[in-house]
């Protein structure tokens, strides 16, 4: 059977690996290597690196780390930030990411997903969505990555994201803002909303903070896999107790 | 000394990492005299198959693929082109190593692509296998595939049981990524390293 995965999040800036809460005050919490290889040696089914300055200050990541990154891991990671075009997308798939992940720049033209699809599959596709609950529906913000430059799109959730599958998006991952860092759960609700629309690959982003949060996410909202950073960086969830506590818990788990 | 296959395709640094923490002699190649004399021979693929192949055909390395003796596999696109034919695209001949056709899987309601990590199956005696069982875990990542036959090795089940791994006299195909699948995929690279036909 196809397993759940449990994807840790490493934001990347400067090189190094960052968290903040609600996207502000990031510190400092590691080097890309060692991590990435702590993570794998411990059981996580895929990484997700994240360049959470990128589209913000107009730059793109640097191939350079992704590819001491492929060389050391034997797991999959995609690779997110800035990427604007099919060229700077392929030199990251090229110097070894499994996936590329678009948010901010498919909002802005959403014909980048049409053409990454084109040039590498749906497979290597995956669109980030940063939602917000704001009391009445779900919306989509761009430019996360700053709270300063955050903006509204104007977009609903659950229309872009059924936009984003129809252009050529292989898996979408959503991460619900107003529950980023805080480490209350998963938001169900929306993701339950999103999984019932959703063809593709679902991750669960935002909110994790207890084995019982991950059990939740996989048995209520019926998500593909799940997506954490602190609670893993900060060692609060170790990932072998967590896999085994949720295999125990009647959820495929690779372990 | 093993020759990959260039076939255009963007995941060819990520299988030349891979056979680098097994130590292995490799070359990535489009040379078709490198090819025919390395000892083994492995064709990567990402993407889709009318791409790959239109890609083989500009390097005119279709002849030289479906000639050869040594062992040869083709792992995740390529294993879908080294059979007949592949459904994708409105259909399109492929290499014809191995007989039968690549079809879109039947996922149902479950969602499509087909990714993430999945059981392996019925894992046939075999020195491409060694070391390997039922149970174990390998990285998938596709939506077209080939139907269980008496060529499979192991079988895989999304929505229905589909070739997780096959094999036709010298010639292997790995629908997953073995270069992503751990500890698992490692062992595999290692054993095709050691297999003679």
């Amino acid at each position: 059977m196809l397993a759940r995965r449990i994807i840790p999040c490493l934001d990347v800036r400067d090189g190094r690996v960052v968290k903040g809460v609600q996207f502000r005050n990031h510190e400092d919490v590691g080097d890309i290597i060692d991590l990435a290889m702590r993570y794998r040696d411990e059981g996580a089914d895929e990484l997700v690196f994240y360049d959470i300055t990128a589209s913000v200050d107009d730059r793109t990541v640097s191939p350079e780390w992704i590819g001491k990154v492929s060389a050391a891991l034997d797991i999959p990671f995609c690779v997110a930030g800035g990427i604007k075009t099919v060229e700077a997308a392929r030199a990251r798939l090229e110097s070894g990411a499994d996936k590329i992940s678009v948010n901010s720049p498919a909002l802005m033209n959403p014909e980048l997903i049409n053409r990454l699809h084109d040039a590498f599959g749906r497979q290597c596709v995956v669109v980030g969505i940063d939602s917000f609950d704001d009391g009445i529906t779900y919306r989509v913000k761009s430019h996360t990555g700053d709270a300063d430059k955050t903006r509204e799109t104007g977009r609903e959730t659950i229309a872009w994201v059924q936009e984003a599958v129809r252009r050529g998006a292989g898996e979408i991952v959503l991460n619900c803002m107003n529950q980023d860092g805080v480490r209350k759960g998963y938001d169900l609700k929306q993701l339950s909303a999103v999984r019932a629309v959703c063809s593709v690959p679902l991750i669960a982003s935002g909110g994790a903070g207890a084995t019982s949060h991950f059990e939740d996410v996989f048995k209520t909202s019926n998500v593909d896999g799940a997506l954490a950073a602190s609670v893993f960086h900060k060692s609060v969830i170790a990932i072998p107790d967590l896999k085994r506590d949720l295999r125990s818990a009647g959820i495929e788990i690779r372990l | 000394m093993l020759a990959i296959v260039d076939t255009g395709c963007a995941n060819l640094a990520s299988v030349g990492f891979a056979f680098d923490r097994l130590g292995a002699d490799y070359r990535i190649t489009q040379d078709p005299d490198v090819i025919y004399g390395a000892d083994h021979v492995l064709i990567p693929g990402v993407g889709s198959a009318p791409y790959a192949m239109n890609e083989l055909r500009e390097r005119s390395l279709i002849p030289v693929l479906q000639n050869l003796t040594q062992p040869v596999m083709g792992i995740c696109l390529g294993m879908q082109i080294i059979f007949d034919h592949s459904s994708e695209a409105g259909g399109i001949d492929c290499l014809g190593m191995v007989d039968g056709q690549i079809v879109e899987m039947d996922t149902g309601d479950l969602p499509s692509p087909h990714m993430g990590w999945n059981t392996l199956s019925g894992v046939a005696d075999d020195p491409l296998l060694e070391g390997i069982k039922d149970g174990d875990y390998a990285y998938f990542v596709h939506s077209f595939a080939a139907p269980v036959s008496a060529r499979t090795l192991a079988k895989c089940n999304y929505g229905d049981d589909f070739s997780a791994i096959v094999r036709q006299a010298n010639i292997y195909g790995c629908q997953f990524h073995p270069e992503r699948s751990g500890a698992a995929g490692s062992r595999i690279l290692n054993n095709f390293l050691r297999v003679s036909v």
